[in-house]
């Protein structure tokens, strides 16, 4: 039986009613838990799984994708709408998303990602379906030298893209590379900048910084600026829906967005959240309109989104074919597996392929449900908007303290939010981006290890990093886009002098 | 909807207030520790031991936050439990955590793994002996990929080179955050060897992807073809264990209570059940001799750690 039929199989028997009906309750509990700022996918994941407990493994199947992908979604309409990301991946979304809904573009943002979730998670399944064994063997290609390479692209790609003036937005970024020092080194097992802090060794989570740096600066910083007449914050501009020409600035990221997401979520390194921020670099550069970067750009949704969606199935890869966890989520995602006796590995589409093809089967179809729960619900989600100002805010600081304690109940770890909260009120006031200090704290560890771990496998040799073809590929790539423009620059001098005169500004 | 949304909220969100047992999972969702957590909660309800059972993950630092944390908030009660493993007395001694497992109440070791050594099927190395000839020739040569820094796979590689008589400070061991992502790193062919728990490699060695060439055990296990390192001439006997302990100050009743609830746990059909599933090995040890294995156990940790140059 060929890879269609078993498919096929997988979803007529996943389009029973009862079972649909167990799709629409996962994406309706994961959606509902999702939202909470702070809570990502993996914390949903964990808290519902033992709902799942009591089905049948069809029925659990399907009710725990449901709750995958509705938990993923909640997070980025709480990113859209409150700026308070919930996990890593949804921090970019937040970033134009929530400029959008301040501009009464709320529905259109929730549209698109969810529609871009749609397209992406669709695209992504399939390719996971027939391509798997494929996409595993050229994951496994990409080592330590090749990862930091990845990284390096990263940073010089991202850094660009982020902000109106460099030397702000480095600054930032140098911000977030220093606070991603604090903690255990991963690789001695030492202490750095811990200062005798137990809470301190395991280093700043992103998601604290992400949700003090949206969230709580942005509720400082409206506090700070008094009652004052009221802003002109209107909760719906225009149409709740996509109009045209958000049609078509959309469709195109989407598909960018996915390509990029799949193969970067199916490398075993990790760091699934590196194909957003690709994505997001990718469509300034492409977009007609750059200067709404920054704004409230429909296409820094869109992507980014896709992205992330795509790079979640992409993380289905090397689980299902090596059985390898590459991230929180998916590591609670095998031990559901596990409750049914099934242990993912190399050789589980051979021995079990009917519950594989079950839960892709289920993975496309809880994909579907959640368009049907969420579309409708954009015009509920957006009036909590035009809730007062005072109450939204305080709700805002409300769910994102729970958030932090629900996911890490430390004293210490309330105080970071807060001081980090601060940190990002100052870091608004003198107009210094607060993206790159989020971004340094995520590449920033991971750039790193994998730079050390290449060098003590080669025993000290830097000419390891330029040996494989692949990292001296993405490495020139990188060079490139560092000289390029310098090199425009210094053709025209003048040019060069008058920018860097608006950068001091 | 939105009084759904908030019932939701709060039934997800807040613990019940008539909790028989609260487990601390002193890690993030999903690694071993969660999931023993998770299990016990499972069949704790299931077999009816305990009518409500609640999981909350402190995670941080090999385990050592939450420890601590357990320790101070738990003096003298009975239901609040936590689950840790042989992690976490490297940890304690790595992160000179104020706070160790002589601060809690052990109550009983449930679940074991050996560690096993394997290599890339594509590799020239056949057998453990060849890989100790390179590893004497030239320790640097051999780079293990393993778990985390200081964990048990850094402490197995430390134990075999100390064993073959090779200074266990020059090993070139590189550290990932679990073993699955070391696995990845071993596949692709981008180290000379792997170290991690037997778990973690049985699949792919039953696909033929990779060569196991010892396990960590006393003896052979049953149904794994490979030698011990015992019997390959490396005195290395390493288990990687998970525990349960209560609070701090109980009195001797209360433990008692406890660790007959614990054995029932043990003992019954669901949890044997879910180790088959899981494929985890049962290692029950309770009272006085599981004290006296893990005094034994924290001993011989600080010995190696202490070689290898993880604590001074």
């Amino acid at each position: 039986m060929g890879s269609i039929d078993f498919l096929m199989q997988g979803l007529a028997a996943a389009s029973d009613p009862m079972l649909l009906l167990y799709a629409l309750i996962g994406v309706t509990l994961g959606t509902a838990v999702g939202v909470l700022p702070g809570i990502g996918p993996a914390l949903t994941v964990a808290l519902l799984l033992p709902v799942t407990y009591r089905l049948d493994p069809a029925g659990s199947l399907i009710m725990f994708a449901g709750i995958y992908y509705g938990g993923m979604y909640g997070g980025s309409t709480t990113s859209i709408l409150l700026n308070t990301p919930g996990e890593s991946a949804s921090i970019i979304t937040a970033l134009e998303g929530n400029k959008m809904a301040r501009r009464g573009r709320g529905g259109p943002a929730l549209a698109t990602a969810a529609i871009g979730s749609f397209v992406a998670g669709l695209i992504a399944t399939l390719l996971l379906a027939f391509l798997a064994p494929y996409v595993v063997q050229l994951a496994l290609k990409m080592g330590p030298r090749e990862n930091f390479a990845l990284m390096v692209l990263a940073f010089v790609t991202v850094s660009a893209a982020l902000g109106d003036s460099a030397l702000r937005g480095l600054t930032s970024l140098f911000l977030g590379l220093a606070l991603a020092c604090i903690g255990i080194d991963q690789l001695t097992g030492q202490a750095r900048l811990s200062f005798g802090v137990p809470e301190l060794l395991d280093g700043v989570e992103v998601t604290t910084l992400a949700v003090a740096m949206f969230a709580i600066g942005e509720a400082l910083a409206i506090a700070a600026k008094g009652p004052g007449p009221a802003d002109e914050v209107t909760a719906v501009k225009g149409s709740v829906w996509m109009s045209r020409s958000d049609w078509a600035r959309s469709w195109k990221p989407w598909l960018r967005g996915t390509f990029l997401g799949f193969p970067i979520g199916a490398m075993p390194a990790g760091g699934a959240e590196i194909g957003t921020f690709l994505s997001y670099a990718t469509e300034k550069k492409l977009s007609k309109h750059p200067e709404e970067f920054g704004n409230g750009a429909i296409e820094g949704v869109a992507g980014p989104e896709a992205a992330n969606n795509a790079s979640a199935a992409g993380t289905l890869v090397p689980l299902l074919t090596l059985g390898l966890p590459t991230s929180a989520t998916a590591a609670i995602m095998l031990a559901g597996f596990q409750q049914f006796g099934l242990q993912p590995g190399p050789l589980l589409f051979a021995t079990n392929p009917t519950l594989v093809w079950s839960l892709i089967a289920s993975l496309l179809i809880a994909n579907f449900m959640l368009l049907v729960l969420n579309l409708p619900l954009i015009g509920l989600w957006v009036k909590l908007l035009t809730v007062p100002k005072p109450w939204l805010y305080a709700g805002i600081l409300l769910f994102a303290t729970l958030g932090t304690i629900g996911a890490n109940p430390s004293v210490f770890e309330l105080g970071m939010l807060l001081a980090f909260g601060v940190i990002g009120y100052l870091m608004r006031i003198f107009g210094y981006p607060i993206a790159p200090i989020v971004v340094g704290l995520i590449l920033g560890p991971l750039a790193e290890q994998q730079l050390r771990r290449a060098l003590s496998i080669s025993q000290g040799d830097p000419m390891t990093l330029l040996q494989s073809p692949i990292a001296a590929v993405m490495l020139t790539i990188a060079a490139l886009a560092l000289i390029v423009p310098l090199v425009l620059r210094l053709r025209g001098r003048g040019e060069v002098l008058r920018q860097m005169g608006g950068d001091e500004d | 909807m939105k009084r759904f949304v908030l019932a939701a909220l709060l039934a997800s969100a807040v613990p019940a207030i008539a909790a028989d047992y609260t487990i601390i999972a002193p890690a993030n969702p999903g690694g071993g520790w969660d999931q023993t957590a998770r299990t016990m909660q499972a069949v704790l309800q299931e077999e009816g031991i305990s009518d409500s059972v609640q999981v909350q993950n402190v995670p941080g630092a090999g385990g050592t936050i939450g420890l601590s944390q357990f320790a101070s908030q738990n003096k003298g009660n009975p239901n609040a439990l936590i689950v840790g493993g042989y992690v976490m007395v490297g940890a304690i001694l790595t992160n000179h955590s104020p706070v160790s497992l002589a601060d809690v109440t052990p109550i009983a070791r449930l679940t074991g793994e050996y560690e096993a050594i394997v290599v890339p099927a594509a590799s020239e190395i056949e057998t453990i002996d060849q890989l100790v000839e390179k590893l004497k020739a030239d320790p640097g040569s051999v780079s293990w990929a393993g778990g985390s820094a200081g964990g048990t796979d850094h402490i197995g590689a430390g134990l075999i080179a100390k064993a073959a008589g090779v200074d266990p400070t020059k090993i070139n061991y590189i550290a990932y955050s679990g073993g699955g992502e070391a696995l990845a790193a071993i596949l692709g062919n981008q180290v000379t060897a792997g170290i991690s728990s037997l778990g973690e490699f049985e699949a792919q060695v039953e696909a033929g992807s990779l060569r196991l060439l010892a396990v960590s055990s006393p003896e052979r296990i049953e149904g794994v073809d490979a030698p011990t390192l015992i019997e390959s001439g490396l005195d290395v006997n390493l288990q990687n264990w998970r525990m349960v302990a209560a609070g701090p100050d109980l009195t001797a009743e209360q433990k008692a209570a406890v660790t007959a609830d614990i054995e029932t746990l043990v003992k019954s059909e669901g949890w044997q059940k879910q180790l088959a599933d899981k494929g985890w090995t049962d290692t029950y040890l309770s009272g006085d001799a599981f004290d006296a294995q893990l005094a034994e156990d924290t001993a011989a940790t600080e010995a190696i750690l202490k070689d290898i140059g993880l604590v001074k």
